[in-house]
């Protein structure tokens, strides 16, 4: 990190209760090469105790910090300053979208967890259930593994909410899945939970979707649920497919 | 079932598993937590699910804690943890001078470790230092800092816990002859200010927890004692890296979902509301990590953050439950009834520490209901927030 000092305009929306949606200017000295939501966590510690704002982990683990930054869905905990403002430049500070909210920049997510509970997303899952195409480790080949037992991971979604909020066709419909759980639905597979297709072959699963890819773009986690969505539309047709062959 | 009322003030891992174990022995319950769970300390580790053997030498209280609560925790909350296994590699002289202390210490903890030559290690870990002169397996893990604590205030959440998030506690509410009945609050949510009554209140504010006992006018011996982490963009090994010495900077090693975490580092500050991530601690980190695994380097960083630890003085005054971690019966210290404070640990030994404070209400009410959180399976994080 270099000793460089930039000002920056925090323009940060502010709601409480039933009050009239505002937004408010404070103006920090920062690094440009700290996170946002460190210049976040200063407006609270040194210029407002009322803001209200989620984070836990402060490394892109825990999916709690989203936001929106100059209208763009960002973990601000991942999200360096220099790379989204310039000296003496504004950060816009908004709640996510498509989420009610429940006071400043914090949202209502249960919309998110009653869907990925819908498709028992797991959150700890067999390595071979993980996508490594590209990144990360493969398993090692040769050793065996724990106890016979397939090595788990935790999955790759954080349940951050950013592809939602992203979503032009989640702003309009209230019931639709979504893409972190129709991403969820294709990484378990309909050939190994075939009761799925029951809950994403629907007007509000996977046919809702306008393939906008605006998910995949904002997506911090390495899902890429715009591509698993299309993907999980030719797991729903094949095995309708099965089904007109005599299948059960 | 006692309907005694017990206020928690804190839902990082202290309160939460605090929570959970009053709502299970039928107490009526309510948190008070300034911020989202888990956004103070709790949040910020490294998320080593510690199998004790980095403590198996100098303290093995510590050691022995975490080695029975690493086994505990896989079972009732394997939601929240990747079990994948640890490594203590030896890249120095001076690391293979602990190995002897390090092999008997586990012993005696009842760790169960395995030595692997060079060759193995490099097998099951490629991106291992090549100049490593030896390795043991151990049974550590990888936790999911907020699921983690979100599993047990879900489960405390439908035995009855009422949670107040974003709302800060202001001050304390007194009988008049300055015992504690209670806590004034102020939910920054809808900007309301009320008032709680109840029977207990315990404090389990971790760093913070002299700001509370400072509202009854007690002073606590505890120093905010903040450390650095650093997140790199790749991850690089499949289990926890520790290196096979004295616990020091910069010695573990975490793989965390697509990451690697490094940490970590020990300062002094006055006021733990706002700390800095300094420079020259990140730049610590990438020196010491890539010591253990040389890659780092060439990795970019993802993210760098701090959290702090409530050090406990020396000489510190109350009753210690645990050498591990302190409870404090202010009727005992300080004269004062109805406050109970919580601090130390780890997350790994939440659950134990939850526990004994328990205990230690329960006595003081004469409540005598048994603790079970050991063999209660907690129930799905998300529905904390889905009923
Ligand atoms: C750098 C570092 C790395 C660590 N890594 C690991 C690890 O890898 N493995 C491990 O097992 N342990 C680790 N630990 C230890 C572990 O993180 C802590 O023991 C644990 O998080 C402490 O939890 P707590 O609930 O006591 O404190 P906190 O999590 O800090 O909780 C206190 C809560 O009180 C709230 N609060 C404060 N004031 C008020 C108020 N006035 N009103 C209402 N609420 C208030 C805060 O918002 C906060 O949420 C690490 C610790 C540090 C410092
Ligand atoms: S799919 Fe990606 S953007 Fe959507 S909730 Fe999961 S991690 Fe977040
Ligand atoms: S604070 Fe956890 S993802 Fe940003």
């Amino acid at each position: 990190m270099s000793e460089e000092k930039w000002t920056v305009n925090f323009v940060v929306y502010r709601k409480k209760g039933d009050g009239e949606p505002h937004y408010q200017t404070f103006t920090l000295e920062v690094s440009p090469d700290e996170y946002v939501i460190d210049g976040v966590e200063r407006i609270w510690a040194f210029h407002d105790r009322s803001l209200v704002f989620a984070h836990a982990c402060h490394h892109s683990t825990c999916g709690a910090c989203g936001m929106r930054v100059n209208g763009v869905e960002k973990l601000t905990c991942i999200t360096r300053i220099r790379d989204v403002t310039k000296n003496g430049g504004t950060l816009r500070i908004e709640p996510l979208r498509n989420f009610p909210v429940i006071s400043d920049l914090v949202v209502d997510m249960s919309r998110l967890y009653v869907g990925m509970d819908k498709v028992h997303a797991p959150a700890v899952h067999p390595l071979s259930l993980a996508p490594l195409e590209g990144e990360g480790i493969k398993p090692p080949r040769d050793v065996p593994m724990d106890g016979g037992k397939e090595y788990l991971r935790l999955a790759d979604c954080i349940e951050c909410g950013l592809c939602i909020s992203a979503c032009p066709v989640a702003g309009t419909a209230e019931e639709y899945l979504g893409p972190a759980v129709l991403a969820a639905a294709q990484l378990q597979g309909l050939k190994r939970a075939p009761d799925l297709a029951e809950v994403v072959d629907c007007v509000d699963g996977v046919w809702r979707c306008h393939s906008a890819y605006e998910c995949t773009a904002v997506c911090p986690s390495n899902v890429d649920p715009g591509w698993r969505i299309m993907d999980l539309r030719r797991q729903v047709l094949a095995q309708r497919i099965k089904r007109w062959f005599g299948g059960a | 079932m006692s309907q005694f009322h017990a206020i928690v003030i804190g839902a990082g891992f202290t309160g939460v598993a605090i929570a959970h174990d009053l709502a299970l022995r039928g107490f009526r319950v309510t948190v008070v937590e300034r911020g989202p769970i888990a956004n103070g300390t709790s949040g910020r580790t490294h998320g080593l699910l510690h199998s004790g053997a980095r403590y198996a030498v100098n303290d093995q209280e510590s050691a022995i804690e975490c080695i029975q609560e690493n086994q505990i925790l896989r079972l009732i909350v394997p939601d929240a943890i990747e079990p994948n296994g640890g490594l203590f590699i030896a890249v120095d002289e001076s690391d293979l001078e602990y190995r002897e202390k390090f092999i008997q210490g586990c012993e005696e903890c009842k760790i169960p470790i395995r030595e692997l030559t060079p060759k193995e290690a490099l097998r099951i870990e490629p991106n291992l230092n090549p100049k490593l002169l030896t390795a043991f397996t151990v049974p550590d893990g990888t936790f999911d800092p907020l699921r983690l604590a979100l599993a047990f205030a879900a489960t405390a959440k439908s035995n009855g816990a009422v949670f107040h998030l974003y709302t800060d506690v202001v001050d304390l509410l007194t009988d008049g002859q300055g015992n504690i009945k209670g806590v004034k609050v102020w939910n920054r949510a809808n900007d309301k200010r009320f008032e709680i009554e109840g029977d207990i209140v315990v404090n389990a504010t971790g760093a913070w927890v002299g700001q509370i006992t400072s509202m009854a006018g007690i002073r606590v011996p505890i120093a905010p004692t903040p450390g650095v982490m650093v997140a790199y963009d790749k991850r690089l090994t499949q289990r926890a890296i520790n290196r096979l010495n004295k616990p020091g900077d910069g010695d573990i090693v975490l793989p965390q979902r697509r990451m690697m975490v490094v940490g970590t580092t020990s300062f002094s500050i006055e006021d733990p509301d706002y700390v800095p991530v300094l420079p020259d601690h990140v730049a610590l980190m990438i020196e010491r990590g890539s010591e253990l695994i040389p890659a780092l380097r060439q990795t970019k960083e993802r993210g760098a953050y701090m959290a702090t630890r409530p050090l406990i003085g020396s000489g510190a005054p109350g009753r210690s439950i645990s050498r591990t971690f302190k409870a404090y019966d202010h009727k005992e210290t300080d004269n004062i009834e109805g406050l109970v404070t919580i601090t130390g640990g780890k997350a790994t030994t939440l659950r134990l520490m939850a526990e004994k404070t328990v205990d230690l209400v329960c006595k003081k009410l004469g409540v005598n209901v048994p603790c079970t959180t050991a063999e209660t399976p907690l129930i799905s994080y998300r529905k904390f927030y889905v009923d």
